[in-house]
């Protein structure tokens, strides 16, 4: 009986093992291209398509020091300020914009609401591409073009209804009776926002603004769009230029301008990791 | 008295209802000007030529016609499209569903694993994970260099017209992070009574999966399906960056093709009819997952709003 007890634990554990083996071994292959990125930008740049190591086998550094100057007139100083110039508003403002109107739809029963709701939703599956063109013939008769304003200014009006549809779900989920007791001692609708709503949504406004961050920041198409002048070129668009003016043999310094555009949105995941998860569990939803 | 004021306040509670409508006025607004407001004048240009430089003149059906009869590029990139439609979107969902089953398995260190599995879809379609692409699958790219320990000869990842297709596609899959963490949080939905029901019933693993946890997992296998199809349909940055839509356009999805035509040519109203072309596979093929969902989702409740 014993033994056979033995046995079975024993079945299990090896089992598990090659469980673990298995995930560990995704889990470098998994991230083993990002690691050899930023082992490679600081290799000499003959050593970057000979071994395939992360141990670079002389340390250089100029590879940043030349990559940051850019094009020599814009560095990437000038792009990493256009980019946060770009994003955070955007973010500021989707969050904004997204907690009043989820609000709205969470918490009254006004006309019309399921009608209005249901086209919230179906924005969800609009393509970008059918209505790019005129919108930007919009925002040209506006004289938006080459500025952040075709980023920032819809942001305001709650076009990305992902994030209206996740706080709605979340605000659903905070308890009726809150808002009534805080009416009946005196609060308005705002003032129940203000005090009540908002305090209880925090978990799900860092992630949404955590999502909004990295996938504005990772936008390429839209800033490819609007955005003419490489006075106003965000890190995307700096590093798709970069590609085309280096000489061939300049790989590293490539290399070392993705690794730095990558690290804001690796450091917001790490510190918000939590948020991300809580977000994700809360609102069941992402694209 | 006291309990008159509190009636009073409860009526009024009621009628202060259609305050709502002034907090989704930001909405309303942005809805008609910034996605209404293009999605109609979009339809109005495809019937129209018409670019940046010339004002629209109305010419019917010819933009429609000239795709249908004259473009063969036309073709060739929507069956571009689809191949790397039906490749990325089931590669990087089955891949998610089987690593979040294995996740599941009350394992230590998930939080782990889940961190690392989910790294690369933060950096999702940057410019940067792009260009990491064109060094890991260069001619002497880290991937042929370990071909090269097994002594397999190399593969031209990016210059053969017959593999580059799926090396963007495997981008797409790599990113399968997003999708898993979802079906994760699905799965530790499932109530652990059903397991135990299932197990009284003498239900096997596979039973039990297959009666159990895909039928309650299919909501949001559902919603994943849907919205990885509507983005992977209209996939550009990593065709434009990795490819350049090459070679001999073998990688030439749709997304590019809108761009080439309406800001590169600067063909608006030809562009406006691809698009609405676009738009309407995405619908059919949303409809057609929608229509066959009563065969393989399950709800709960019905979600009713």
């Amino acid at each position: 009986m014993r033994v056979i007890f033995k046995m079975k634990v024993a079945k299990i554990n090896l089992h598990k093992v090659w469980v673990y083996l298995f995930l560990t071994l995704l889990g470098v292959v998994m991230v083993y291209p990002l690691l050899w990125l930023f082992a490679s930008s600081i290799k000499p740049n003959q050593d970057i398509f000979l071994s395939m190591g992360l141990i670079p086998s002389k340390v250089v550094l100029d590879s940043y020091i030349k990559g940051w100057q850019g094009t020599g007139q814009y560095t990437y100083g000038v792009f990493f300020w256009n980019t946060f110039k770009m994003v955070v508003p955007t973010v500021a403002f989707t969050l904004i914009s997204s907690v009043l109107v989820a609000y709205g739809f969470a918490r009254f029963d006004f006309p019309l609401k399921k009608i209005l709701f249901t086209l919230m939703l179906s924005t969800l599956m609009l393509p970008e591409s059918v209505i790019i063109i005129p919108r930007y013939m919009l925002f040209r008769d506006l004289n938006w073009l080459d500025s952040y304003l075709p980023f920032t200014i819809p942001a305001l009006f709650g076009t990305f209804s992902f994030f209206i549809f996740m706080l709605v779900q979340f605000i659903r989920g905070i308890p009726r009776e809150l808002d009534e007791s805080a009416f009946i001692d005196g609060c308005n609708s705002f003032d129940i926002l203000v005090k009540i709503i908002l305090p209880l949504s925090k978990p799900a406004l860092f992630s949404a603004g955590i999502f909004q961050f990295i996938w504005r920041w990772n936008d390429f198409f839209n800033v490819l769009v609007y955005i003419n002048s490489v006075s106003k070129y965000t890190l995307s668009l700096a590093l798709r230029m970069s590609i085309d003016i280096t000489q061939s043999v300049e790989w590293n310094q490539i290399m070392a301008m993705s690794v730095v555009t990558m690290i804001p949105p690796i450091l917001v995941f790490f510190f918000a990791q939590k948020y991300f998860v809580e977000g994700i569990a809360t609102t069941g939803l992402k694209g | 008295m006291k309990s008159l004021t509190l009636r009073n306040k409860k009526t009024s509670w009621k009628r202060s209802q259609n305050i709502g409508l002034l907090y989704i006025a930001p909405w309303i607004i942005g809805f008609l000007v910034f996605q209404l407001y293009p999605f109609i004048v979009s339809l109005i240009y495809s019937f129209a030529d018409f670019s940046i430089i010339k004002t629209p003149e109305f010419v019917g059906l010819k933009n429609y016609i000239n795709l249908f009869t004259k473009d063969r590029l036309f073709y060739h990139s929507l069956k571009t499209t689809f191949i790397y439609v039906l490749i990325a979107v089931p590669g990087k969902l089955i891949f998610a569903l089987i690593i979040a089953l294995i996740l599941n398995m009350k394992l230590k260190y998930i939080n782990f694993y889940r961190t690392i599995y989910y790294m690369p879809s933060i950096l999702g379609g940057s410019v940067a994970v792009s260009i990491l692409w064109r060094f890991l699958f260069a001619r002497n790219g880290l991937v042929n260099i370990l071909l090269s320990k097994f002594s397999i000869a190399p593969i031209d990842w990016l210059g053969s017209p017959d593999v580059a297709l799926y090396t963007i596609s495997l981008l797409k899959v790599w990113q399968f992070g997003s999708s898993m963490v979802l079906f994760l949080a699905g799965l530790k939905q499932i109530p652990g009574e059903l397991y135990e029901a299932a197990k009284v019933d003498g239900a096997g693993k596979i039973r039990t999966f297959f009666s159990v946890t895909l039928p309650l997992l299919t909501p949001i296998i559902f919603f994943n399906l849907i919205m990885q199809m509507v983005n992977a349909f209209q996939e550009f940055t990593s065709a434009f960056v990795v490819t350049q839509g090459g070679p001999l356009r073998s990688t030439y999805l749709y997304g590019l093709m809108l761009y080439e035509q309406g800001f590169r040519f600067l063909k608006m109203g030809y562009a406006s009819a691809q698009s609405w072309i676009l738009f309407i596979i995405i619908m059919a093929m949303t409809a057609l997952v929608f229509k066959s969902s009563p065969y393989w989702t399950y709800y709960d409740d019905e979600g009713d709003f």
